[in-house]
């Protein structure tokens, strides 16, 4: 007959029986989530067949990495759900792959702000300069701090490279080898693939900042440049109009 | 008194639970500064006052980690090493160095990573900000602090491990646990702190809530049971009320916590089994810690006289009473239905307060009132300070609580409020303009927190300037006579 008396008598066998007791909850829901393929929807574009959710271009991510350096994610969430009012609002809810390429992920846990899962393209970019610097001369009830240093601060693109060559190795798939290149041509398209190509990364950066001309100074790349560039991206990569209305529910 | 005092400070090792305390109390005083004016940013944001490292998205992790980590580990480390040592009826373990390398590590660890909040490094993932190399650097202090306890365990002079250690076990094995795993990273080089996180998307969000609802479950539950084991039964002078009640929610506690992290993400982009099977687990939750309530609140049975006049004692119930209610708010909020509301909105912050400010606070406030005389072998300074104190704390958690009621179930039911037609009935900046009002009531009501720690402060720092003196006093008088 067990006695609970025995693992009170003794220090090793409280250790290994609690460390049984809490590991099985995450195993049980976590570990299957990297090996069940339907968690993350594999979402191609009807017409081409390339992947429709792509790695953000380095500015993107950069402006990223601004986001989560500001702590965006604490009054802004990145996750519509399926319910008609967010729908209205927001939009199409989220899928699992629209952040597939996010380390860390950025859905947030509360919406002080409103969801920005889809915010690209809803507002200008003269719009998210003028908001970002200064939320209120916009939106008088808003209770978000002002930027403004986002917009006079040059973006450093020092360490560019470490950035992209890190996220590579926890499996976002930028290349650097030639044959890293041309597998993304195939899953990407060859546009997409070239902004993906680490070695031209601030050539790329450049570029699209140059052409973007986001925060309306094309003398410099601010930070309030990557910013809005990544702002702009949120949410259209997944082109809703090309698949049936009930096309996703599938996969939830 | 005065001999059996000298003894067990041989006996025991009070110096490193001293330090422990006493930071404590700092960080308790800067986390809830930071906290209140956080709050104030979200009612008046001018106090953002256009300087990066005092706006709300970089500070609010500073009192974050400030409550939890400064105030909230530093009391766990104190009175585990205080708990460990009078149950066992043995000396700390590690002699002085590892025990005051766990203080210096742990102390140093959260201000650097605090200050380099400030700067923008983080690692974007609520409760787990600090950037890697700090994070590495707390699990070697962890891993000591883990053989500190477990070799005093070890060589304890009682056969039974008292039950307040086996929580603290389980407090230390799954942070450890969470820690490792929450935070695997790759750095962009080994002199930067910044790193991108292993995982990404889905497995990342299940992981980081994992992390982040079982941080609540173990680091700001379990270990504060055992907080609550040890120092409940001492001040009312009664043995606990069930032990077979402990050995049962014990285990069912360490068991089924870590399954619920997944309800902080019902509705998201995550297979629908497990957001079933974390609420399913939310709702048989409510019986273990209601197990962990009753046996506390019973356990003054008998005793019940001293709730008139006992302020500690007063601190003690009122946090069984806020471990009750919010233990059952959570299972509630965990049903899909209410989340659907309750979610991204003030409701699950006023949630976490009532568990924060009115459990894990107050059985704090009541242990220290409790062993801080002990340590210092005197009396407090003030018993009424501390009565005004349970005063300024319990008004100050209803009024934060309350406010955030309001808002998060206002928020929540306007954002999906219909008009006539079928459109939305609000925009959402109608919302936040609506919001204003319960947030100033809710920064009211995180001042009264702060004053109450301020109170406890000036009535600790006066406890022990007395003890101090008196230490002087009776030997120059004895060398008068």
């Amino acid at each position: 007959m067990f006695k609970h008396e025995s693992i009170e008598t003794n220090s090793g066998m409280l250790i290994v029986l609690t460390l049984v007791a809490i590991s099985i909850g995450g195993l049980v829901e976590i570990v299957p989530l990297h090996y069940i393929n339907e968690t993350v929807e594999d979402v191609k574009d009807p017409v081409t067949g390339l992947d429709a959710v792509r790695p953000y271009t380095p500015l993107e991510q950069r402006g990223r990495d601004i986001y989560t350096r500001e702590g965006c994610y604490l009054c802004h969430s990145q996750m519509i759900r399926p319910f008609r009012d967010e729908d209205l609002r927001y939009g199409h809810y989220s899928l699992a792959a629209e952040s597939k390429y996010d380390h860390p992920f950025q859905w947030g846990s509360k919406r002080t702000g409103p969801d920005l899962a889809r915010v690209g393209g809803k507002y200008s970019n003269e719009w998210q300069v003028q908001h970002l610097t200064a939320p209120r001369s916009v939106v008088p009830e808003s209770i978000m701090p002002n930027y403004p240093w986002l917009q006079t601060t040059n973006l450093d693109m020092s360490d560019l490279r470490d950035r992209m060559v890190a996220l590579k190795r926890v499996g976002v798939p930028y290349s650097l080898t030639t044959v890293e290149y041309e597998a993304n041509v195939k899953k990407f398209g060859e546009s997409v693939a070239k902004t993906l190509d680490i070695n031209r990364a601030e050539d790329n950066l450049m570029a699209q900042a140059r052409a973007g001309n986001y925060d309306g100074n094309p003398a410099n790349v601010s930070e309030m440049d990557a910013l809005v560039a990544y702002l702009q991206v949120l949410g259209t990569m997944v082109d809703f109009k090309k698949f049936d209305e009930d096309y996703f529910i599938q996969f939830r | 008194m005065a001999h059996s005092a000298a003894l067990s400070s041989e006996q025991y090792n009070y110096d490193i639970v001293k330090k422990f305390a006493i930071a404590s109390i700092i960080w308790g005083i800067l986390g809830m500064t930071a906290g209140v004016y956080i709050a104030s940013e979200l009612a008046w944001p001018f106090l953002n006052f256009d300087i990066a490292q005092i706006t709300f998205g970089r500070l609010r992790p500073l009192h974050t980690s400030g409550v939890i980590f400064g105030f909230g580990g530093n009391a766990l480390f104190a009175t585990s090493y205080y708990v460990v040592q009078r149950t066992c009826q043995t000396r700390l373990a590690g002699g002085t160095f590892w025990p005051n390398f766990t203080f210096w590590g742990w102390n140093a660890s959260i201000l650097i990573a605090g200050l380099l909040y400030l700067q923008g490094f983080t690692q974007a993932r609520e409760y787990a900000e600090p950037v890697w190399f700090i994070d590495l650097a707390i699990a070697v202090v962890w891993v000591v602090y883990f053989l500190i306890f477990t070799v005093t365990l070890v060589k304890r002079n009682q056969p039974h491990i008292y039950v307040a250690n086996w929580f603290y076990m389980s407090f230390i094995l799954a942070t450890a646990l969470l820690h490792i795993f929450n935070n695997l990273a790759v750095p962009i080089s080994l002199t930067s702190p910044v790193s991108y996180s292993l995982f990404s998307g889905a497995q990342d969000a299940m992981t980081q809530w994992w992390y982040g609802h079982n941080a609540v479950g173990f680091f700001l539950t379990a270990a504060f049971l055992g907080m609550m084991y040890y120092f409940v039964p001492k001040q009312a002078g009664r043995p606990v009320y069930s032990y077979r009640l402990s050995i049962i929610h014990f285990w069912a506690l360490s068991f089924m916590y870590m399954w619920v992290g997944t309800h902080h993400l019902h509705w998201t982009a995550i297979p629908d089994w497990t957001s079933t099977l974390a609420a399913a687990f939310s709702i048989m939750l409510l019986m273990p810690s209601w197990g962990g309530m009753i046996n506390g609140i019973m356990t003054l049975s008998g005793a019940w006289d001293k709730l008139r006049t006992d302020p500690i004692m007063m601190f003690m119930i009122t946090a069984l009473s806020f471990y009750g209610m919010s233990t059952f708010e959570g299972p509630m909020m965990s049903l899909k239905s209410v989340n659907a509301l309750s979610h991204y909105t003030d409701w699950t912050v006023g949630h976490v307060h009532s568990g924060a400010l009115g459990w894990v606070a107050m059985i704090t406030f009541a242990s220290f009132y409790h062993m801080i005389p002990r340590l210092w072998n005197t009396t407090l300074y003030s018993m009424q300070l501390v009565y005004t104190h349970f005063f300024l704390a319990t008004i100050g958690t209803i009024l934060y609580i309350t406010a955030l009621w309001v808002s998060g179930i206002g928020q929540g039911l306007m954002l999906r409020a219909f008009d006539e037609y079928g459109n939305l009935a609000y925009t959402f900046v109608e919302t936040v303009a609506f919001m204003h009002g319960p947030l100033v009531a809710r920064a009211v009501g995180g001042l009264f927190f702060l004053s109450g720690m301020l109170l406890m402060a000036f009535n600790i720092y006066m406890t022990i300037a007395r003890a101090k003196q008196e230490s002087t006093v009776p030997a120059t008088a004895a060398a008068k006579a």
